[in-house]
């Protein structure tokens, strides 16, 4: 197994291969998200109906898959391994709030992590393997050993795996890595 | 070789039974758990759903916990403690063997904490600390796993710990599954309207939504020998839409036909069979197109609901207990097919011998998940 290319986010700051790509003033996610969407030059209307996880597992996602367009192989061998620390916790409080008012469909599916996987498979087509995990800290060796395995296994060709959290207070980090 | 994956032991905790046996003779019996709820904390409607008493569940919790234990037990790490325990007594597994992973499946722990904390810190809320809480009470060593993959969960993690037997990560896991209800779920379901009016009726023509449920359930696995094989398994995504399931049951298809690769065809289904208009209408097809319109196919949400997390392995478990008896447990609230896919089910027990069960399950996420198990000879 090989590690493709690597992405970060967080703190308002994007790099990659440890490399500063892109860096925003304000950290607060809505507005770093924004200006990070516009500045990739994506045009794709889903990513205002996202919620916050979503949009960054998209966003690193995005930026991951640039350049190997071209390498993407069947979509049906692209698998996705995801793991965050609070789970999707931070819509979940979002959809809490509505349900006092009027409970939103559009808020309460994206109470559940893997939303952020079925977005990404959605925006590329992907149709392989998926999993999130969720862990108190972000166990690299874990999340790589199981793409490792669904490489080897067969089960799948190229794997996005890492760590994907937007806590409750809105702090994110995504930390993705492109494995073949 | 790699190691093969047995199941040795199970339990499921549920509205018909306390252990695996009891919830297998509701189920061989057609008695179904769905009753209508007046709880106005649940949601302000009366709706049907499959709940577990709680004042039954907190009396055997005390005889399990003891009056020692200083630490307080949320309802969901409760659920979860009592399967665990029914699932160890009468297995060889040493919990504390650092061989032995303890694998979490749910979708919302315990979310109903963020409406009403009840006094436990707000850590409580992260699933894998839900998952520690249990993992502790075992004395089970290693780190626990979580997997929270919607409504393929239950699913996905059995898939988990047959891979990280088969490669050599551990000998043994202890896979639970958990969800309850709470006023965060049911008004999430509600307002997609996707509850039925009335106890479930999967694949029937006036079917009109789901019945959500309560369980836990809980199988071991283990790389020594058991009465039933984990053979194979996938898992894959729609990439079609994020609430609805693809028309044409492709992703679905892609994880029955990689499961199924290399294998003989299954001798019962367990379909995922949830009510809904959609999903129902999904599976037919993605069966149809697999060439499996043949055979044998259940339901069993009739009985317990949608379990959620837990349902993967509450249905798993049901089929693989009536197999080993020659029975195929009946669809509890068919009675005319309403789906266009042809599929082989019927709102009566039948007899056979099947060996072999495929599990199949969708959700949220565009995603699904399929599950090969054989019975071995000696049952």
């Amino acid at each position: 197994m090989e590690l493709r290319k690597n992405v970060r986010i967080a703190g308002g700051e994007v790099h990659v291969q440890g490399e500063a790509l892109f860096s925003h003033a304000e950290k607060d996610f809505r507005s770093f998200g924004r200006s990070l969407y516009k500045y990739l030059g994506i045009s794709y209307a889903k990513f205002y109906k996202m919620s916050a996880l979503s949009q960054l597992g998209f966003l690193a996602s995005e930026i991951l898959l640039k350049d190997f367009e071209n390498s993407v192989p069947d979509p049906g061998e692209v698998s996705l391994v995801l793991a965050n620390s609070s789970s999707s916790l931070h819509s979940d409080a979002i959809y809490q709030e509505s349900i006092e008012s009027k409970p939103s469909p559009a808020l309460f599916v994206y109470t559940l992590p893997n939303i952020a996987i079925g977005e990404i498979c959605i925006r590329n087509g992907f149709r392989g393997e998926g999993i999130f995990f969720i862990q108190e800290n972000f166990d690299k060796e874990f999340i790589f050993d199981h793409a490792k395995e669904l490489i080897s296994s067969g089960h799948s060709t190229l794997c996005l795996a890492g760590w994907l959290e937007m806590d409750m207070e809105g702090d994110y980090l995504a930390d993705l890595s492109l494995l073949m | 070789m790699e190691p093969k994956t047995y199941l040795e032991n199970s339990s499921i905790i549920s509205p018909i039974g306390w252990d695996t046996r009891e919830n297998l003779n509701s189920v061989l019996q057609g008695r179904g758990g769905i009753k209508i709820c007046k709880d106005r904390s649940l949601s302000p409607e009366e709706l049907p759903a499959a709940l577990l008493d709680w004042d039954e569940l907190g009396k055997r919790f005390l005889e399990v916990n003891g009056k020692e234990n200083p630490k307080h037990y949320t309802r969901f790490e409760k659920a979860g403690i009592l399967s665990v325990y029914e699932a160890l007594k009468n297995s060889v597994l040493d919990p504390a063997d650092p061989e032995c992973i303890f694998i979490l499946s749910t979708t919302k722990g315990n979310v109903e904490l963020l409406d009403h904390p009840e006094g436990f810190e707000k850590e409580r809320l992260f699933l894998w600390k839900s998952a520690e809480m249990i993992a502790d009470f075992f004395g089970i060593k290693s780190t626990p796993v979580v997997v929270s993959n919607a409504c393929i969960s239950g699913v996905a993690a059995m898939l988990l710990g047959r891979q990280m037997i088969s490669s050599g990560r551990c000998s043994h896991a202890i896979v639970l599954g958990v969800d309850l209800l709470s006023g965060f779920i049911i008004s999430g379901f509600q307002s997609f309207l996707s509850l039925s009016k009335q106890a479930c009726r999967p694949f029937d023509s006036e079917r009109d939504g789901l019945s959500l449920g309560e369980a836990a359930a809980c199988v071991i696995l283990s790389r020594q020998n058991g009465g039933v094989e984990l053979l194979s398994g996938s898992t894959s995504n729609d990439a079609n839409h994020i609430s609805g399931p693809s028309r044409t049951g492709e992703g679905l298809l892609l994880a029955i036909r990689s499961t199924l690769r290399r294998h003989e065809m299954p001798g019962l289904i367990s379909a995922h069979g949830t009510a809904t208009p959609y999903n129902d209408e999904m599976e037919s097809i993605a069966i149809t197109r697999a060439k499996l319109s043949e055979v044998p196919l259940n339901s069993l949400k009739g009985y317990f609901g949608h379990t959620l997390g837990a349902a993967g392995i509450v249905e798993s478990i049901i089929n693989l207990e009536a197999m080993k008896r020659g029975l195929l447990p009946a669809t509890l609230g068919l009675s005319s097919m309403g789906v266009s896919g042809k599929i082989n089910v019927s709102n009566e027990i039948r007899t056979g011998k099947p060996d072999t069960l495929l599990k199949i399950a969708s959700g949220f996420g565009g995603c699904n998940a399929a599950a090969l198990f054989k019975l071995l000879p000696w049952n």
